[in-house]
């Protein structure tokens, strides 16, 4: 089964954020694989285990995300595709999805893996809009995968608890919930390996899509406080007795 | 400017958050000003068409098809396509569910158009929308307008408006109508099985008035105790942030945040819980937040309206008391 998985770099969890216009300032930050990714990932490299095949990790970003796709082939993806754009963070979900669905379609793939969304942008479009363009079956929210013979067996999460089995023919396109797996680390042998992979770097010109933006981000800002916070205080005693007080004459939600 | 709001409902229920999604579009239709259709989605649904139609709207879209009785991203993509050009919105707005997710872009893209999604709120600045959403996992806001021409497609946060906002319709009724859209069994690639649910005792927790919620300071699972007893004291649910199920503490479905439940009770009260925004956004819709921490710097704090700054396991004792005080 040869799979495309789809992986994003983000700024580090911990980077603190200055804005920039619409955008972050990317100097004096760490960056990072999308951690739903990285189950995407995960759970691609599962199933070449079990399955064969070959396992390619697709990035769309500046030359830093590189990295990223060096990580995915350290830990054992095969080959990696790096569609090289300095704009990346000024396209919409469509136009992101029109330049991955371009470099995906230029490849012999079977499945196609995403992650939920990612911790930047967080559109969480990305996978059902390769389903749409691609013109492929799709699912979203994937926390079990199994390969029956030319089509695929998945439980896919619901919300409130719910869970529901579904079939869907080969190929497709997959969103993994995050936590379907346990991600492994990279080994040193790994790391080494990688160094041989190639990465192939395509562009928007050499893939030929055109793209004409749906929507803009006008700004982004810290977002203001929108509630008062009122403390109570006194022993742990009084201020039970204040807080069932407020709550009863005063939100009047008990 | 017309709206049309798609509704969700499964299993003979609403999803809450789709009349959430009806009071924006009321909102939109006073502020831009326009009229709001409804659709409803499925096979057997005119019971919730008819209920639609005592709200207030223009027109409750009826769109029934053997093929709809389950959900597929493909049959409510095919379907769904038909009634917006047939109804020309310049609208279409979504409750932003799992299911909005799993098949609203793909809608969007193939009439060539974009999606803004999982919106906080919104604004109307000349007669031009902006839409807000989060980035950054809610570090930061954005605010969002589209470029290209309508229809615009938008999905709502669940909690983002007050569903109890919801206006009658002034007149009695509003029409219910039939939209016929054309489907065949080959358009549906997918094979929906069997629902389930993973734990015995599954809660939906978005249903719950009340909620007690633990996260970190609890430190182990025979402290648990006592935020139960608290939460029978107060006649609530116990739910939890996402590493105390991830422990396997409390059962998966006790989970509130991004990768568990959202919820809007009426009372949220966090005991010991930090406020790392994948648990904000699963309960900051509540209408009353009450954040016990010791930690008077943690960011629940900013979302809370009632606070406490203290030991937990001095305080859930003292409030169970109080609170068996009242009742009694």
């Amino acid at each position: 089964m040869n799979i495309i998985v789809c992986v994003k770099q983000v700024p580090a969890k911990d980077a603190p954020l200055a804005i920039a216009g619409n955008w972050i300032k990317e100097s004096d930050i760490g960056f990072e694989m999308n951690e739903p990714d990285s189950y995407a990932l995960e759970e691609a490299l599962r199933l070449k285990e079990k399955h064969g095949g070959e396992v390619i990790a697709l990035s769309l970003g500046p030359e830093r995300v590189k990295q990223t796709i060096k990580e995915a082939l350290a830990k054992g993806a095969d080959r990696g595709i790096h569609i090289a754009d300095d704009n990346f963070a000024q396209l919409d979900p469509l136009g992101t999805a029109k330049l991955l669905a371009a470099a995906i379609a230029s490849q012999k793939c079977d499945l196609v893996l995403t992650g939920l969304q990612s911790d930047d942008h967080g559109f969480g479009q990305t996978g059902v809009l390769l389903a749409g363009l691609l013109n492929l079956p799709h699912a979203t929210l994937i926390m079990q995968i199994e390969a029956l013979d030319g089509r695929l067996k998945l439980k896919r999460e619901l919300e409130a608890g719910w869970f529901q089995w579904i079939e869907c023919p080969l190929p497709a396109v997959l969103s993994i919930q995050s936590g379907i797996n346990k991600v492994r680390y990279a080994t040193l042998k790994g790391i080494m390996g990688a160094k041989k992979k190639e990465i192939a770097v395509v562009t928007r010109e050499s893939l030929g899509v055109a793209i004409e933006p749906t929507q803009k981000i006008e700004r982004i800002y810290v977002p203001t406080k929108t509630k008062k916070t009122e403390f109570l205080t006194g022993t742990p005693k009084e201020m039970a007795a204040k807080l069932v007080e407020k709550l009863k004459f005063e939100a009047r939600v008990i | 400017m017309r709206i049309l709001v798609v509704t969700e409902q499964r299993q003979g229920k609403w999803n809450n958050t789709s009349f959430e999604t009806l009071v924006a579009a009321q909102q939109i239709a006073a502020a831009t000003p326009g009229a709001v259709s409804a659709a409803v989605i499925g096979k057997g649904v005119a019971p919730f068409a008819e209920e639609l139609a005592s709200k207030n709207v223009a027109e409750v879209l009826l769109v029934e098809h053997d093929l709809l009785e389950s959900y597929t991203p493909d049959g409510y993509c095919v379907a769904l396509k038909q009634v917006i050009e047939t109804a020309k919105p310049d609208l279409v707005l979504f409750p932003h569910t799992y299911q909005v997710r799993d098949f609203a872009p793909k809608l969007a893209a193939s009439l060539g158009k974009g999606m803004i999604g999982d919106c906080v709120g919104f604004r109307s600045e000349d007669g031009r929308l902006v839409f807000v959403r989060q980035m950054f996992q809610g570090k930061t806001a954005a605010d969002v307008t589209f470029t290209g021409a309508a229809p615009w497609f938008v999905s709502f946060q669940s909690g983002a408006f007050r569903a109890d906002l919801l206006a009658a319709h002034p007149g009695g009724k509003a029409p219910v109508n039939a939209a016929q859209v054309t489907l065949s069994a080959g358009d549906i690639r997918t094979k929906p099985l069997e629902l389930f649910k993973e734990a015995k005792s599954a809660v939906d927790l978005t249903q719950a008035p009340l909620i007690v919620a633990i996260g970190r300071g609890i430190k182990a699972p025979e402290n648990i105790v006592q935020a139960e007893a608290l939460a029978k004291a107060l006649g609530a649910e116990i739910a939890a942030s996402r590493p105390i199920c991830d422990e396997g503490w409390l059962p998966m479905d006790r989970q509130i945040g991004s990768s568990g439940q959202t919820v809007a009770p009426k009372l949220y009260l966090a005991l010991g819980i930090s406020g790392a925004i994948q648990h904000v956004v699963g309960m900051k819709g509540s209408r009353t937040i009450v954040a016990v921490n010791k930690d008077q710097n943690a960011p629940i704090f900013e979302i809370a309206d009632y606070g406490i700054v203290a030991d937990i396991f001095e305080v859930m004792p003292a409030l169970t008391e109080e609170l068996q005080k009242t009742k009694g």
